[in-house]
């Protein structure tokens, strides 16, 4: 299917109208409990985002990268993915992040100004977040360097911005990955958008997807704001990844409605009027609007998936913040596999100087 | 059996990919070529493409690329094949290789080899000289060793790869094939994070590595002839460093002198001679001194031995240290 839109045509990939109306030959033809369960991640990805930015109005959290606008973007692609894959992220997944089953909590903390909550679950495959912009691209094509030699069954996704794109390593991660056949997703969540400068400074092409051609695999852009369309395209790039076909590039166009961080004011660099016609493609109330067409959504089942996504959100937060922060022993104890000698005298010299309660 | 540096690389990592199969070896040339020193020399024929990858020409990539394959279980060596090409890889270094397991809380940690060729004296085209140990040692996690003969080389090569941290390792090009020795045919460790008298003397201390190591031992005999006994330390992992071995020397000598081919301002020496201040300043007879590169670029081949220390300019520091 990705090859039927051709992005050096301008084509991209979409399942669902704005209507919520579902193409007959691209719908990927889901559950309708796999349905649902799209839409609720959906609901509890914007009500923890949502969270979060209260939590750091407050004070109760750092800065923080929000993603509202994002969430179908990050929750199909999440969903496509199975236990064995890997994930490695950017700063901008919640959706992907709980879609997966990272704690909530966990990630919270994170944002809160603590390692720990760095600390991927085991049996989660899924590497920290990255900041420095574009690193985890190459990051992720060892990874699937990796899983070739090891003969593992599996598909290494990557996600980063539209700015990213501009990095040596977005362009030194995909040469690779062309040349070594590698079982890689990348997928570029392209929110128009690198803090204040838009796409167009980013690269003179005309989309992002096309980029992957010249590294010799196939690109694709999707709307990234249709749920389906992405879950259909990372499902279908996965397979291909997982089978030894080879890397695939999708480029999911969707729009960053927030600003950049909590430190950010995108009124600075935006229109109002383009941020409104944004509004109108919201990812949730396509979705919806799909859901409810097919029975699957009314008042009364909204209600109750809005509960149940402030209720564990509650409880996550309660959960983040009832950790101590770090001890000086786990600041000291990661930094190599042993301590030398000099981190043990400095250790001894930092808890000295401390109040009994910090040590 | 006798052999250089340069084979004796090639000899660790050969022992060590038949001992562990998540060894993989990958860079520039290393494959069908065995690198453009030779450090590689064999590991293609023998353990195949895959283990044996020759990359693209992305050093950034190369050292991401083994962040990831550390994490899915294998044990990449990297090598880089100049020192002076490394800069693109150092945000992959700086912010993800040396704190991948503090930041995971110990649930990733990236096991990397980083080889390099470095240091000046085999007059090499522009930036193939340098002498950058310093910029890496100031990164926590990370740790940096230099060999400054065969036999260590090819004993720390082997205790990094058996070892569970990232470590950067700077192969003194000058000493590649500058002499043969005896090197055991056997896989064995020379412990990492520990330094070595390599000559015994009573009156003062060079502390150096890599390729100071023969330029010491150069000025040493000819202290030694003018009546001063010159004790040296090999310091062969610069980051953590063994402050330890340094100081008991300097207290038993009284006087140090730290050589290194790196620039002045904040190199290695810097730190050491703090070291020696704040925990040994009632054993010293003398200052602190340092002979090492100014604080200029490395100037092209046919001007080098205007830049790095040798040991007519060690040998006039030890008089002032033996005069004050």
């Amino acid at each position: 299917m990705i090859e039927r839109f051709d992005p050096l045509k301008g084509e991209r990939l979409r399942v669902l109208d704005e209507d919520g109306r579902a193409a007959p030959d691209l719908d990927p033809g889901l559950s309708d409990a796999v349905l649902r369960a799209l839409y609720e991640r959906m609901v509890r990805t914007r009500t923890a985002d949502a969270k979060a930015l209260k939590l750091q109005r407050q004070g109760r959290l750092g800065t923080y990268a929000p993603s509202l606008g994002h969430e179908a973007a990050q929750v199909g692609l999440a969903s496509a993915m199975t236990a064995d894959d890997w994930f490695f992220p950017y700063f901008r997944d919640l959706g992907a992040y709980l879609t997966l089953g990272y704690p909530l909590a966990d990630y919270f903390h994170f944002w809160m100004g603590h390692e720990a909550g760095l600390r991927t679950p085991d049996g989660l495959n899924i590497f920290p977040i990255s900041i420095p912009v574009g690193s985890q691209i190459p990051q992720a094509v060892g990874a699937g360097i990796a899983v070739k030699s090891r003969k593992l069954r599996a598909a290494v996704v990557t996600t980063f911005g539209d700015g990213a794109t501009s990095e040596g390593d977005f362009h030194e991660g995909l040469n690779y990955a062309g040349v070594y056949r590698t079982p890689n997703v990348f997928v570029c969540i392209n929110n128009q958008y690198a803090i204040s400068v838009p796409r167009s400074h980013q690269t003179a092409a005309a989309t992002i997807a096309q980029k992957a051609l010249a590294y010799g695999f196939p690109g694709v852009q999707v709307d990234g704001n249709d749920v389906l369309a992405v879950y259909a395209a990372a499902r279908e790039a996965l397979a291909t990844a997982r089978s030894g076909g080879g890397p695939t590039l999708i480029e999911a166009y969707t729009y960053r409605l927030g600003d950049h961080t909590t430190s950010d004011d995108a009124a600075r660099y935006r229109a109002k009027e383009e941020v409104q016609e944004w509004v109108l493609k919201d990812p949730l109330a396509r979705f919806r609007r799909h859901l409810a067409l097919k029975g699957l959504w009314d008042e009364a089942s909204e209600k109750e998936i809005q509960a149940a996504a402030a209720d564990s959100v509650e409880k996550a937060v309660a959960e983040a913040e009832a950790r101590p922060p770090a001890s000086v022993d786990d600041i000291f104890a990661y930094t190599y596999a042993a301590m030398p000698p000099d981190l043990e005298i400095q250790r001894a010299e930092l808890k000295a100087s401390l109040p009994e309660g910090r040590r | 059996m006798i052999m250089t540096m340069v084979q004796a690389i090639a000899q660790a990592l050969a022992g060590e990919m038949a001992r562990d199969d998540r060894i993989v070896v990958f860079g520039e040339d290393v494959g069908r070529d065995g690198g453009v020193f030779r450090a590689t020399d064999g590991l293609y024929d023998r353990f195949g493409p895959e283990r044996v990858m020759d990359t693209p020409l992305a050093e950034s990539a190369a050292v991401g690329a083994a962040i990831g394959m550390a994490a899915l279980g294998l044990r990449p060596v990297v090598e880089i094949q100049f020192m002076g090409f490394i800069y693109p890889a150092f945000n992959q270094i700086v912010s993800h290789v040396a704190r991948l397991r503090n930041r995971t809380r110990g649930r990733f940690t990236a096991p990397v080899v980083i080889r390099t060729p470095y240091g000046a004296g085999v007059g090499a085209l522009e930036h193939h000289s340098e002498s950058t140990e310093a910029l890496f040692c100031q990164i926590p996690g990370l740790t940096v060793v230099v060999p400054s003969s065969a036999s260590d080389a090819k004993g720390l090569l082997t205790a990094a790869l058996r070892g569970d941290d990232p470590v950067l390792f700077l192969e003194p090009t000058r000493l590649y094939r500058a002499e043969k020795q005896e090197v055991s045919e056997e896989p064995y460790e020379v412990p990492l994070r520990r330094a070595a008298v390599v000559r015994e003397g009573r009156d003062l201390t060079i502390v150096a590595w890599g390729a100071m190591i023969p330029v010491a031992r150069e000025a040493a005999a000819a202290a030694e002839a003018e009546g001063f006994g010159a004790e040296i330390v090999d310091l062969r992992t610069l980051s953590p460093m063994d402050r330890e071995t340094v100081l008991a020397s300097v207290r038993k000598t009284g006087r140090a002198l730290i050589l290194h081919e790196a620039p002045k301002t904040g190199g290695l020496g810097a730190e050491i001679a703090a070291t020696i201040g704040e925990r040994a300043l009632l054993s010293l007879n003398a200052p602190v001194l340092r002979v090492t590169a100014p604080d200029i670029t490395v100037p092209l081949a046919k001007s080098e031995d205007l830049y790095y220390p040798n040991a007519e300019r060690v040998l006039r520091s030890v008089r002032k240290l033996m005069e004050y």
